[in-house]
C-alpha cells in the first residue's frame, strides 16, 4: 500500500531558513543544514526547498547550500526558486536532488520545461501553483512569491501544466499559508479531480486532523507542511519536529 | 569498490553520497575504458528508456558492460530506470534493452483512478531470497517513482514484490544481475541496508 507522503516544505532566503505568513513577513528559523539533519534523523518521507526570493531578485539557486543539503539527506529532495533555464536544472539534478519545482517558468519558459521533462522525465518536474481568492471569491494563480497575478484559473491552469510536462503539482493556498487554520479543501479537491498527476496540498496545516482531512476530503495525493514542522505551536518559538510519522497509511 | 556508471542519466550524486555515508568505496566513471577493471557495477538511471539506451550505445558502453555482466559475471545492480534497462525492452521506447534478465518493461495500467507515476513510499515483501535483501529492517519500505514496471518471465527472478493497483516486481535477481525499481539511495535505513548488502556480495 502506497503511503501518503507528508513533506516538510522549507523556505530558503538564500542561506537562511525562514517561515512566512500568507507569503509575507519572513521570520528567521535557522540554519538549513542543521534543520535537514534533524529531518533526516526523523526519517521524513521527502523534503521540498523553496527559495522565496530567487526569482524576485533574478538570482540563481545557491548550489553550495543545496549541495550541503544533499550530502545530509537520504530521502527524495525537491528544489524550487530561480530556475528558468535547462542548465540550472541540470546542476540541481547533478547535486542529488531528483525534482525541480518551477512556477514562473511555466508561464514564461514553456520550452525549457519541455526540455527538462524530456531529459529527466515528467516525474522530475513539479509545477508550483500559488493561489489566492480575489475580492469576488474567485481563485486566481499568482507567481513571483505571490506578487504577480496571472489572472489564470487554477483548475484550467493545472490541466495545462499536466500537458506541458508537469509530473506533479504543488498547490499552495496563499490565503492559508502560515495561518495554522487548515488547508483549502475546496481548492485542493477541485484541482485534484481535474488532473491525472499527483497533487501536493500546501498551506494552512495546523493539526493532524487538517492533514487527514485534506487527504480524505481534498483528495490530495501528498501533503506539504510548513509552520507545524518548524514551530512548537502557533505563536511560539522554533522547534524542528515531525509529528506525522505513520499518521497516514 | 563499486563502480557507478555515468552514461549521462541519473542521480549519481545521491548514490555516491549514500555509499560514502555507509563507508563503502565508490567511484563514478564516465568513460567505457574506466569500466574494464570494475569488480562491481551500479547502473543508475532516471529519465526515458530510449534516451538511456542511446547514450549507452553511442557512448560505447554497451560492449564493455555486456562483457562485464555476462562473461566476467561481476555483480551488477540497476536502479530505477537502470533496472528497466536490464530487460529486453520497454513499452516506453523502441530500442532493445540490455536483455540480461528475461523480463519486459511495461506501462502501469490506468485503473481505479490510480495516479501514474507510482510515486512515494511503498511497502515491499520478499518473493524469493536474495543476498541484497538480507536483514532488511522490519516492514521494509522504499521510495518509488516510475510509470513503467518490470515483469519477469520466471517468478524465481522476482525477489521483492510491491503492490500498487496490482502486484509488481520491485526488485529482481537473475544470477549476478540485480535490479531495484525503487531508489535505495533515497530510502533512509532501508536503502542503506540494501546497498550495504550489495557491497558485501
Amino acid at each position: 500500500m502506497l503511503k501518503t507522503r507528508i513533506i516538510p516544505a522549507l523556505l530558503l532566503r538564500d542561506v537562511s531558513l525562514v517561515k512566512t505568513v500568507k507569503f509575507r513577513k519572513p521570520s528567521y528559523i535557522g540554519d538549513p543544514i542543521n534543520t535537514v539533519r534533524i529531518f533526516n534523523e526523523l526519517e521524513v518521507d521527502e523534503l521540498i526547498f523553496l527559495d522565496i526570493e530567487a526569482t524576485m531578485k533574478n538570482r540563481k539557486p545557491n548550489l553550495r547550500i543545496l549541495n550541503e543539503i544533499a550530502n545530509e539527506c537520504f530521502m527524495p529532495l525537491a528544489y524550487g526558486g530561480g530556475i528558468s533555464d535547462f542548465e540550472t536544472a541540470c546542476d540541481i539534478f547533478k547535486i542529488g536532488f531528483e525534482k525541480v519545482v518551477l512556477n514562473a517558468a511555466f508561464h514564461t519558459h514553456p520550452k525549457v520545461i519541455e526540455q527538462i521533462a524530456r531529459h529527466f522525465g515528467n516525474q522530475a518536474v513539479v509545477a508550483s501553483v500559488d493561489v489566492k481568492k480575489n475580492f469576488w471569491g474567485n481563485y486566481e494563480v499568482f507567481t513571483h512569491s505571490g506578487s504577480k497575478n496571472s489572472k489564470k484559473n487554477p483548475v484550467e491552469w493545472c490541466k495545462q501544466l499536466e500537458e506541458m510536462g508537469a509530473g506533479e503539482i504543488l498547490l499552495t493556498s496563499i490565503d492559508k499559508e502560515g495561518t495554522w487554520s487548515g488547508f483549502d479543501v475546496e481548492l485542493t479537491r477541485k484541482v485534484s479531480e481535474a488532473v491525472g498527476i499527483p497533487l501536493i496540498a500546501h498551506g494552512g496545516a495546523g493539526s493532524k486532523d487538517h492533514i487527514t482531512q485534506i487527504v480524505h476530503e481534498g483528495k490530495a495525493s501528498a501533503v506539504a507542511l510548513g509552520s507545524i514542522v518548524v514551530y512548537q505551536q502557533k505563536g511560539m518559538g522554533v522547534l524542528v519536529n515531525f509529528p506525522c510519522n505513520n499518521l497516514l497509511t | 569498490m563499486i563502480t557507478i556508471v555515468n552514461y549521462g542519466m541519473g542521480n549519481l550524486g545521491s548514490v555516491f553520497n549514500m555509499f560514502k555515508r555507509i563507508g563503502v568505496e565508490a567511484q563514478i566513471v564516465d568513460r567505457p575504458e574506466d569500466l574494464l577493471s570494475a569488480r562491481k557495477i551500479l547502473l543508475p538511471g532516471v529519465g526515458a528508456f530510449d534516451n538511456a539506451m542511446k547514450r549507452i550505445n553511442e557512448g560505447g558502453f554497451f560492449e564493455v558492460l555486456n562483457n562485464k555482466a555476462l562473461v566476467e559475471k561481476v555483480p551488477v545492480l540497476g536502479i530505477c530506470l537502470g533496472m528497466q534497462l536490464l530487460t529486453r525492452g520497454s513499452e516506453e521506447g523502441t530500442l532493445p534493452g540490455l536483455g540480461w534478465i528475461p523480463a519486459d518493461t511495461i506501462r502501469f495500467p490506468y485503473q481505479n483512478g490510480l495516479k501514474v507515476p507510482h510515486m512515494g513510499w511503498n511497502l515491499v515483501h520478499p518473493s524469493s531470497p536474495s543476498l541484497i535483501t538480507l536483514n532488511l529492517p522490519e516492514d521494509p519500505k522504499f521510495y518509488f517513482v516510475h510509470s513503467y514496471k518490470v515483469h519477469v518471465d520466471n517468478e524465481s527472478d522476482s525477489i521483492l514484490k510491491c503492490h500498487y493497483g496490482i502486484d509488481f516486481d520491485a526488485a529482481v535477481q537473475h544470477d549476478n544481475i540485480f535490479g531495484a525499481q525503487f531508489h535505495p539511495e533515497k530510502s533512509h535505513k532501508y536503502g542503506m541496508r540494501l546497498l550495504e548488502n550489495f557491497a558485501r556480495i
